[in-house]
C-alpha cells in the first residue's frame, strides 16, 4: 500500500464520563509510515482518544479504522488484533516492578507469543541496546533505573514485536530537556528503522515538533488544527497560537476562566 | 431522601456491586481453565500466600488450640465431661476453627497484598500496559492467583488443624494431666473423615472468595494512592464478611447430610 493509505482513521469519535463529555466528534486520519502529534491543553482528552484508538476505552460513539478493519465495536477479537498491531510507551513507563527490566522488555514475547526465555532474553538485549542501554541493566529491576531510563525500556518494550504502529502518551513529561531530546531522537530513529506509523500526545513544543511529521491539536474534544511542524507557527488559529506560545493571555485561558 | 429511597439505593447498589464481583469470579475461572494458564505467575503466587502464610496461620492455630482446651475443660468440669475435651477440641478445629481462623489470617495478610500489588498496577496504568502487549491481565494476574489461593487455603489449614490439635494437647497433657496416648486414641476413634473434608471444602471456597476480593477491588481501584488504600481496606473487610458468611451457609448444609 501507498504512504497516503490511511493506517488509522477515526470518525465523529465521541467518549465522556458521567456529565463530562471529553471528546466529541474527533476526526482524524494518520496516514501508513506517518508520525502524527495530537497536542492540546490538560484535560482535552488527548489521553482519551489514544485510549480508545487502541483499545483500552469503548467509545460511545463514532468509528476507528485501523488498516481497513473496523474495530470500534471494542469487541475481544478487535482488541487482539489492535494489540498485535501496536506498541505503546506509556506517560509513567508503566514498567511492571516485579519483573526484571529485561523480563519487561520480552514481556510480550515470554507471554504471548511464548517464545523460549533464552530466545527472548537476546532479544531483549537487541531492543535495550537500539534504546542505548547496556546488556547489564537488562538484570536490574525497573525500581533501580532513573525515569529517563525506565522511559527508554518502555521504548524498547513497545518496539520488542515490531509493531506496525506506535503510540506514545507524553513521552518527555517529567525529563530534563536532555534527555527528553535522547528521547525524542529515539522516538524518531526507531519509528524510521520500523518504517512503523506513530501517534504521540504531548504538551511538549520541542517533543512535538522533533518527532511530527503532522501536529493536530485537541481542544473542546475536537481536532481544531492541523498542519505541518513548519506551518505551526503562523496556523492562523488564535488557539493554536496561544498553546504553542505557552501564553497566559488568550481564548484558552478566557474558555477556562468562563467554566 | 427518604429513608426508604436511601434503603432502595443502597439495596440495588449493593445488587450490583455482588453482581459485578460474581462476573469478575466468574470470568477469572474461566481464564484460568481456558488457558493459557501461566504456571510461573501460579507457583509465585502459590509460594506467597501459601508457603510465607505458614508461620502466622501456625501461630494461631496452636494458640488458639490451647486456649480452646483449656476453656473446654472448664467449661465441661461443671457437668463432669472434662474426660471429652480431645473429642470436642478436635471437632472444633477440624470443622470450625481451622478453616475459619486459617482463612482470616491469609484474608488479612494476601487479600490486602493482593488488592494493594494489583491496585497499584491499576493506577500506574501497569495493567492497560499488559493489555497493549497482548496478554489477558485476568489470566495472567488473577487466575493464577485464585487458582493458588484455593489450592493453597485446604493445605494450610490442614496443617493448621494439626498444629492446633497439638497446642491442645500440650495443655492438656502438661497442664491438665491427661494421657498423651489416651488423648491421641480419642481423637482417633472420635474423628471421622467427614469431619476433615467438611473442614477442607470449606477451606477451598475461603481460598477462593479470599483471591476474589483481594483482586476484585485491586483491579477496581482509582485514583492514585488513597484508591488503593481504600481498596485495600475493603478487600480485607470483604472477604472476612464472606468468610464468616459462607462459613454459616456451608456448615449449615454440611450438618443437614
Amino acid at each position: 500500500m501507498s504512504e497516503t493509505t490511511p493506517a488509522i482513521t477515526v470518525r465523529d469519535l465521541h467518549k465522556g464520563f458521567d456529565s463530562n463529555q471529553v471528546l466529541r466528534g474527533v476526526d482524524l486520519d494518520v496516514n501508513k509510515g506517518r508520525s502524527l502529534v495530537v497536542i492540546g491543553g490538560s484535560g482535552t482528552g488527548k489521553s482519551v482518544l489514544l485510549k480508545c484508538i487502541i483499545g483500552l476505552m469503548k467509545p460511545d460513539r463514532g468509528s476507528i479504522e485501523v488498516d481497513g478493519r473496523n474495530i470500534s465495536r471494542h469487541s475481544d477479537s478487535d482488541r487482539r488484533y489492535m494489540t498485535q498491531l501496536t506498541g505503546m510507551l506509556f506517560q509513567g513507563s508503566a514498567l511492571f516492578d516485579s519483573l526484571k527490566v529485561w523480563e519487561n522488555v520480552a514481556f510480550r514475547l515470554l507471554n504471548a507469543e511464548r517464545k523460549p526465555r533464552k530466545e527472548a532474553r537476546e532479544k531483549a538485549i537487541e531492543c535495550l541496546a537500539q534504546v542505548g542501554l547496556a546488556p547489564e541493566v537488562g538484570d536490574l529491576q525497573p525500581a533501580a533505573l532513573s525515569g529517563g531510563m525506565q522511559k527508554r525500556v518502555s521504548l524498547a518494550r513497545a518496539i520488542a514485536s515490531d509493531p506496525h504502529i506506535l503510540f506514545f502518551d507524553e513521552p518527555t513529561t517529567g525529563l530534563d530537556p536532555i534527555m527528553a531530546d535522547v528521547i525524542n531522537n529515539l522516538i524518531v530513529d526507531r519509528v524510521k528503522a520500523l518504517g512503523a506509523t506513530a501517534v504521540s500526545i504531548t504538551h511538549d513544543m520541542a517533543s512535538a515538533r522533533k518527532i511530527a511529521d503532522e501536529i493536530a491539536m485537541l481542544y473542546q474534544g475536537r481536532i481544531i488544527w492541523r498542519g505541518s511542524p513548519d506551518e505551526i507557527e503562523n496556523s492562523g488559529n488564535p488557539m493554536v497560537d496561544q498553546f504553542v506560545h505557552g501564553r497566559a493571555e488568550g481564548p484558552i485561558k478566557m474558555a477556562v476562566r468562563k467554566s | 431522601m427518604n429513608i426508604f429511597a436511601l434503603t432502595g439505593s443502597l439495596t440495588i447498589e449493593g445488587l450490583r456491586e455482588t453482581g459485578r464481583m460474581a462476573q469478575f469470579a466468574g470470568r477469572g475461572a474461566v481464564a484460568g481453565v481456558l488457558g493459557p494458564f501461566y504456571w510461573r505467575a501460579f507457583f509465585s503466587s502459590l509460594m506467597r500466600i501459601g508457603f510465607t502464610s505458614l508461620p502466622v496461620v501456625g501461630l494461631t492455630a496452636v494458640f488458639t488450640g490451647a486456649a480452646l482446651a483449656l476453656n473446654i475443660y472448664d467449661g465441661s468440669l461443671r457437668f463432669n465431661a472434662e474426660t471429652f475435651l480431645p473429642q470436642i477440641l478436635s471437632v472444633s478445629i477440624v470443622r470450625e476453627l481451622g478453616p475459619v481462623l486459617a482463612a482470616l489470617m491469609v484474608a488479612g495478610r494476601c487479600a490486602s497484598a493482593m488488592a494493594a500489588e494489583i491496585g497499584t498496577m491499576r493506577v500506574t496504568e501497569q495493567i492497560d500496559a499488559m493489555s497493549t502487549l497482548s496478554v489477558d491481565p485476568f489470566k495472567y494476574l488473577i487466575a493464577p492467583r485464585i487458582a493458588a489461593t484455593t489450592i493453597a487455603l485446604p493445605i494450610l489449614v490442614l496443617i493448621a488443624d494439626i498444629i492446633g490439635i497439638y497446642g491442645g494437647y500440650l495443655v492438656a497433657v502438661y497442664g491438665l494431666d491427661f494421657s498423651g496416648p489416651v488423648f491421641i486414641r480419642n481423637i482417633a476413634e472420635f474423628i471421622e473423615n467427614r469431619d476433615t473434608v467438611s473442614g477442607l471444602i470449606k477451606a477451598a471456597a475461603f481460598g477462593f472468595l479470599i483471591a476474589v476480593m483481594g483482586c476484585y477491588y485491586g483491579y477496581r481501584s482509582r485514583g492514585g494512592a488513597q484508591g488503593v488504600g481504600a481498596a485495600t481496606r475493603t478487600a480485607v473487610v470483604a472477604a472476612a464478611v464472606a468468610i464468616l458468611a459462607s462459613n454459616y451457609v456451608m456448615t449449615s448444609f454440611m450438618v443437614e447430610f
